[in-house]
């Protein structure tokens, strides 16, 4: 990592130094090694390939030093008489222990210090903090959503002894506490690390939390009266090391060890957060963010992260549908494409137009522009979805690739789209092929007017007005359940990867699109998703020199992108 | 003999009542700038005025003193509850605090502390918090070192200061407290 710029959404960023150049030595369980000046012991550590357990210490949030278990073993140079270090038989600074140890999240390295992450020191402290961390804890892990990924369980094992010491009773604390719309609390698996108090105080700047009461009875608790209903609170979730703050939205559904887990994008918004998703036997159980610090750092907000229930909405569309007497029924793939090629070649190029989606990714996008240009087909546009901006992660795009559309030359920001609702009842426009599953009649054009047409093809993922009004019913894949690229509101290129597959006979729409160009072109040289993209890089001059593997799991920031709003507003 | 109340107890029953005044207002004014920096270092000094103004910090005393320093209510919530000299409830009108750190305790504050109990018709509440009598007249309650060792078991009644309390003692101290 070379930045030096702290990422805005962060007031702190532990883990980034400020000069990856200015060095110092420091000596990590007893090899010389060169690292970044400022940075943490817990971080030097960790660059050191070492670890450092730690509960409180957070990269992106302030340093409290209050779990004590990043407890480290110090020493400085020996000085001589002269002022200058006393070198040893092996030509190294000797250096002296301190008897007491410190705590690495708040010291940061000096040149000289020697750092013990093992000593017999260390993991006697380590072993005295779990103790103490464990007097009050329930024991309850059977029974606890965080049993898997929990520190307290997973540092208990490395460093704790098995049994505690502790006879005494333990203290009663508040449990199954509805802290806020998204968010429930167990007090008495709180360890007090106050990682959550920092994050809604230090990056939400909505202080809703904080401890009440003292000394062992100290508790978690939001104001009495005020809900934690932040629209980022589930992140406090993540962050939590221990089982005390849960999503409602995810407890008790799936043990955690039992996830796939699938690096992807969200797709809520043109923000893109890099995300983590978590299925099981074609079920997506969670999602959670995933760092990325020029998109979203290591947080994501609560409306993209709950947003993936619609995979499993009743309103899901799983089969292709065709029209007969006013009525849709299901039918073959093989149909149903025949079907809307028929259809199309019935009605002239400048008769169709087409309803392309700021929700396609890329290689979806790039079948159908090659689809249009051999048809001649010119008419086609995307639906605008405007989102909540909130200034942090939300944009106002509620498109996920409305950049990768304008960029390939499929979008106007909707502006020609506004005239196809009279062009449509004038009879100038007499086939419609919707992409995406955009709802025309939720964007401005009656469903009278789309009951006119002669033809109207239809694909997304959700049954809706319009999907309910057309000839062929073509039934697509959700983010979760297909593999391309996006590009988003900054510009920048992100590959978003298939975690479970399209429930029934949906399928990805690159695809769909692939067969209705077969059916009516003939043209086929694209067979997966990567031939898309090797064809697309060959073409499109932005991802030109960008190959599938380039992109990476953290994406790459388009040089031109800044001009593609120009190009298209121009 | 009529004991020196604590400033402002005898708003001390009932629903945190008393108006917060223009000279109220100006006093929490001048704490505040004397905290140049950061005002919220005024949080301490404000808590203590609106418990010897009102005689308790209730939500109205936390709100208001968050407002008055641009902190979120649980910021000051904190505060109330770590200290405890800060109460979120009345007080009796005669507040007794019984000191039961070692000395006392060996000179017998556990008897002196059942006495009063039992003189005030106290009922028995637990976990060391305090006591107050229906009627809003007396409070007790434990405390840390009174700093007077030799003469165990000491007693503090309101801001007055009694020494060698025993059974006695106490009954009379009761009795005076009118």
């Amino acid at each position: 990592m070379n930045c030096c710029e702290k990422h805005p959404m962060n007031p702190w960023n532990h883990d980034v130094a400020k000069d990856e150049k200015d060095l110092v030595d420091v000596q990590v369980d007893g090899v010389w090694m060169q690292m970044p000046r400022g940075l943490n012991v817990v971080e030097v550590a960790h660059r050191a390939k070492k670890f450092i357990p730690h509960y409180c210490y957070h990269p992106k949030l302030s340093v409290v030093g209050n779990c004590r278990m990043c407890l480290f073993e110090m020493g400085t140079p020996k000085m001589g008489p002269d002022r200058k270090p006393i070198l040893g038989a092996d030509g190294k600074p000797e250096i002296a222990w301190m008897p007491r140890p410190q705590i690495g999240c708040a010291t940061n390295i000096t040149p000289g210090m020697g750092i013990r992450t093992d000593s017999a020191l260390v993991k006697d402290c380590r072993n005295g903090v779990m103790e103490f961390l464990l007097i009050n804890h329930p024991l309850d892990c059977p029974i606890c959503d965080q049993a898997g990924e929990c520190k307290l369980q997973e540092y208990s094992v490395e460093y704790g002894t098995g049994a505690s010491r502790f006879v005494e009773n333990k203290v009663k604390k508040p449990k199954n506490v509805d802290l806020g719309e998204r968010i429930v609390l167990d007090d008495e698996r709180c360890i007090l690390c106050s990682r959550c108090i920092r994050f809604s105080s230090e990056v939400m700047k909505d202080d809703v939390l904080g401890f009440v009461n003292r000394g062992s009875h100290s508790t978690l608790t939001a104001y009495p009266g005020k809900s934690f209903d932040n629209a980022y609170s589930l992140n406090t979730a993540d962050i939590c090391p221990v089982g005390a703050l849960t999503s409602k939205d995810f407890r008790f559904q799936m043990r955690v060890w039992f996830l796939k887990e699938t690096k992807s994008l969200c797709a809520s918004c043109g923000t893109g957060c890099n995300i983590t998703i978590g299925s099981r036997e074609g079920k997506v159980h969670r999602l959670t963010p995933r760092e990325n610090e020029s998109v979203n750092s290591q947080w994501m907000c609560d409306f993209g992260r709950l947003n993936f229930h619609d995979l499993e909405s009743k309103n899901r569309l799983d089969r292709p549908l065709l029209k007969a007497a006013g009525q849709q029924f299901p039918a073959t793939w093989t149909n149903a494409i025949q079907r809307a090629a028929d259809t199309l070649k019935k009605v002239k190029p400048d008769e169709i137009a087409v309803v392309a989606s700021g929700r396609l990714t890329n290689e979806e996008l790039f079948v159908l522009k090659r689809l249009l240009g051999e048809l001649g087909v010119t008419r086609v546009d995307t639906v605008m979805n405007p989102g909540q901006a909130d200034n942090f992660l939300r944009s106002g795009d509620g498109n996920p690739n409305s950049r990768g559309a304008e960029l390939l030359g499929l979008s106007s920001g909707g502006r020609k789209l506004g005239a196809w609702g009279g062009e449509i009842a004038s009879g100038k426009i007499k086939a419609l092929l919707v992409l995406g599953g955009e709802d025309l009649v939720a964007a401005g054009i009656p469903a009278d007017s789309l009951a006119k047409l002669e033809v109207l093809i239809f694909s997304g993922i959700l049954s809706n007005a319009t999907s309910q009004l057309a000839q062929v019913v073509l039934p697509g894949a959700a983010f979760a359940e297909k593999t391309g690229s996006m590009v988003n509101v900054h510009g920048r290129l992100q590959r978003m990867t298939r975690a479970i597959p399209a429930p029934g006979e949906a399928r990805e729409d690159w695809m769909i699109l692939r067969d209705l160009r077969i059916a009516l072109t003939g043209g086929n040289s694209l067979h997966s998703v990567e031939d898309v993209w090797k064809s697309m890089a060959g073409e499109v001059a932005q991802f030109s020199g960008l190959s599938w593997a380039k992109i990476g799991d953290l994406g790459i920031q388009l040089e031109s992108a800044p001009k593609i709003r120009e190009e298209v507003s121009a | 003999m009529s004991l020196p109340l604590h400033a402002g107890t005898e708003n001390c029953v009932g629903p945190e009542k008393g108006e917060v005044t223009p000279a109220f207002e100006k006093q929490a004014d001048e704490l505040v700038s004397r905290y140049p920096v950061s005002k919220r270092s005024a949080v301490l000094p404000l808590l203590h005025l609106w418990q010897e103004t009102f005689g308790y910090i209730g939500p109205r005393g936390v709100e208001w003193i968050a407002r008055k320093l641009s902190l979120q209510e649980i910021q000051v919530l904190e505060l109330v509850t770590f200290y405890p000299w800060f109460r979120q409830k009345p007080y009796g009108k005669f507040h007794f605090r019984v000191c039961r750190t070692l000395p006392c305790a060996l000179g017998g504050a556990g008897k002196t502390f059942a006495a009063l109990q039992k003189l005030m018709n106290l009922k028995e509440i637990g976990h060391g918090g305090t006591m107050v009598s229906e009627d809003g007249r007396f409070s007790l309650e434990y405390s840390e070192c009174l700093a007077s060792c030799g003469t165990a078991p000491v007693v503090l009644c309101n801001d007055a200061f009694h020494e060698k309390v025993d059974d006695n003692k106490a009954a009379t101290l009761v009795a005076e407290c009118k």
